[in-house]
């Protein structure tokens, strides 16, 4: 066991008037350069913007591509002379768990890619 | 089956609904409460409630039946309904809700900033809406004609007056806790009995279900074909007849009906003799179960070309079902939208693993439910012939009451996105007071089509608002969402091009216009030439009026697209969560 079990907080104060900030240093800037770029919608933000939008829809046609390469060719591999259990098995229950390992790759990879965003435009 | 146990169930089914409804009423205050739970469904009671609402009656009921007519060729429905909330979620679902609009035409208004097109997806919703209900509504009258003999509108009328009541009072704060509730109502009311049922199966020596012959009945059955239907043999048929074959009249008497087809008439009723192959119903024009069957039936290209018309529609009309796309505007954020999908494909894939067993089932122990045109019955009545007495009737109790959940669900989301639409676009004010006008209304029309059109199992007439939706609302949301020249003259023409003539497709089939043989099955399955159709002409008339680009359109993109800590002031409650 650490010793402090919990990261330690602020404390919370009681803000009254402004001296009470005066001997602290400059916060810093709210909006980072990029972050304002995006915000003013300039060319350099909406470059940040569509480089989001390019990887959002890499990892989307990824996960199509898997789908129809996993589920969208079974017709015709079932359109072959195949025992019937096969299609049961195939349809009933073995394309689910498939169906839902891609979605869950597709979110973790879509949320890499905002925090992967994040970090560039923050920095 | 015991009429009072499944009365008992339907009506504490009934009143669970309202009674959770009215608990949801307490906390829905601003209009934003009413229409989208103030977004702060978290994920697991979102996803909860969203399989809730789209386990409809073509997933309870439907698809047991259309397995045990036609094998387990159909078992491509669930998958495709699973799979449609896969591609739902990796193309719209987080900008859908970054949007932050509520239905699918304040989507269409945000993204292109036109009031026209804006219009013409409240059109496309109501139409979808509507054609998704009308199956929901038929099939409680079904249900309740089944388990007290009612007259087939009366199931349809209480489910309407139930959802009606429940939506226009607590809008969509009380149906989510309801549908949540429902989910697991309807997983469990389908998952008991087939324990049991399975066991009973079991012990009967584990007989195999075949679907590459006629199946034969077990014992001395006598069935009473509702409607008109023509009927095949193979080989010759010993049976009792009372009413009329082929044009002859027959009271009680032996006939013996050589191969081929003959035709029955509605009321007929038939008693064949133990071991006795069931007659395979034969398809024509006008007989609605013959509508899936090249789905089935192998005949050359046509069974390959029917399951990719499935597929497409399915896996490409999730997205713009007017109950599915509201939903995900209760999610706080766009993460949590997604995840919520996760969730929902994995609630959702867990209840399809169901229905394939009791069609397996009901082909073994009720075959001649294929017969008499009421194979959509197969799950309720499965407990009595498999289990029997007591416990029979309990699980066959249990069951009707999932299916009225899943009525009352699926119905209630679709009431709530039409609902909203008709007052927003429709009657002259926004306000919800109007809103509890447009209620009624969403539900009586698709109430009265039910009662004047003729039945259609309801896997395959939900198929058709797939169809519609695929070949509309996806092209619309998919380059809406990824797609930077999409124009509102694209938008618009592509709305109507692809959402309009897959409508006219099926529309015409169904009335019989269809010519036989290829002609028949490209207009019955429009999926796969429909929805190209609807984004080359988005695409193609986009590019030619490129002046007509919305001047706001980075803007939104950036909106749909960024994280929300990037965009616009987010109230605290929300950003926290």
């Amino acid at each position: 066991m650490p010793e402090h079990p919990e990261p330690r907080r602020p404390r919370r104060e009681t803000v009254t008037h402004a001296s009470a900030l005066g001997d602290r240093p400059a916060p810093r800037p709210l909006h980072p350069p990029a972050r304002s770029e995006i915000d003013e919608q300039t060319t350099l933000g909406h470059t940040y913007v569509r480089s989001l939008m390019r990887s959002q829809l890499r990892a989307a046609l990824t996960a199509l591509g898997a789908l129809a390469l996993l589920v969208g060719t079974l017709p015709l591999l079932l359109a072959l002379p195949a025992p019937e259990a096969l299609v049961w098995a195939a349809l009933g229950a073995g394309v689910y768990p498939v169906v839902w390992a891609v979605a869950h790759w597709y979110v973790r990879r879509a949320e890499r890619n905002e925090r992967d965003f994040t970090g560039l435009v923050e920095r | 089956m015991n009429q009072t146990y499944a009365v008992a169930a339907v009506t504490a089914v009934v009143l669970a609904t309202v009674l959770i409804g009215a608990l949801g009423l307490r906390v829905s205050r601003t209009t934003s409460d009413f229409y989208v739970a103030s977004r702060t469904a978290g994920p697991r009671l979102n996803a909860a409630a969203i399989s809730g609402e789209y386990l409809s009656a073509a997933s309870f009921l439907g698809i047991a039946g259309l397995v045990l007519v036609q094998g387990p060729a159909m078992l491509w429905y669930p998958v495709g309904y699973t799979a449609g909330y896969l591609v739902l979620l990796v193309l719209v679902a987080a900008p859908l809700r970054r949007s932050g609009a509520y239905t699918l035409s304040d989507f269409a208004e945000a993204r292109l900033e036109s009031p026209q097109v804006r219009r013409l997806a409240s059109l496309f919703v109501v139409g979808i809406g509507w054609l998704y209900l009308l199956p929901q509504l038929q099939g409680a009258g079904l249900t309740l004609e089944i388990l007290t003999g009612a007259p087939d509108w009366v199931g349809g009328l209480l489910v309407a007056v139930v959802v009606t009541g429940t939506v226009a009072a607590g809008g969509m704060r009380s149906i989510t806790f309801v549908q949540a509730f429902q989910y697991w109502l309807k997983l469990t009311a389908l998952l008991v009995p087939a324990f049991f049922l399975v066991a009973a199966w079991h012990g009967d020596g584990a007989p195999r279900a075949r679907f590459d012959a006629p199946a034969t009945l077990r014992e001395h059955t006598v069935v009473r074909v509702a409607d008109t239907v023509r009927l095949g043999l193979d080989a010759p048929l010993t049976l009792t007849v009372t009413g009329t074959v082929d044009s002859v009249r027959y009271e009680e008497r032996p006939v013996t009906l050589g191969p081929g087809t003959h035709h029955v008439s509605g009321g007929t009723v038939l008693a064949l003799p133990p071991g006795a192959p069931v007659p395979e119903r034969r398809a024509d024009g006008s007989d609605p179960l013959g509508w899936s069957q090249p789905l089935a039936g192998g005949r050359d290209g046509h069974q390959l070309y029917a399951t990719y018309g499935l597929i497409l529609a399915t896996f490409l009309g999730t997205m713009g079902l007017p109950h599915v796309a509201v939903r995900f505007y209760t999610s706080p954020n766009g993460r949590a939208a997604r995840r919520t999908t996760l969730v929902v494909l994995g609630l959702v894939g867990a209840f399809y693993l169901l229905p394939g067993v009791y069609g397996a089932l009901g082909r073994i122990y009720a075959p001649e439910l294929a017969l008499t045109g009421s194979a959509d019955a197969a799950v309720l009545v499965l407990p009595d012939r498999i289990v029997g007495g007591a416990l029979g009737d309990l699980l066959g109790a249990f069951l009707a009451g999932g299916a009225f959940a899943a009525f009352l669900s699926t119905a209630s989301g679709l009431t709530m996105s039409v609902a909203g639409v008709l007052a927003q676009d429709v009657l002259p004010s926004r306000a919800v007071r109007h809103f509890r006008l447009a209620t009624p209304l969403a539900t009586a029309v698709p109430l009265a089509v039910g009662v004047a059109a003729s039945k259609v199992p309801v896997a395959d007439a939900v198929g058709l608002a797939f169809a519609v939706s695929a070949s509309s609302f996806c092209p619309l949301l998919v380059l809406g969402i990824w797609w930077r020249r999409l124009t509102p003259p694209g938008a618009a023409a592509g709305l109507l091009l692809g959402g309009g003539s897959a409508l006219a497709a099926v529309m015409a089939t169904r009335a019989g216009l269809a010519p036989g043989g290829w002609p028949h099955t490209l207009m019955a399955w429009p999926a796969v030439w429909s929805v190209p159709l609807g984004f080359l002409t988005m695409v193609l008339v986009s590019l030619a009026t490129p002046r007509s680009v919305p001047p706001g359109t980075a803007a939104t993109l950036a909106r749909l697209h960024l994280p929300e800590e990037f965009t616009a002031p987010v109230p605290a409650q929300e950003a926290r969560r």
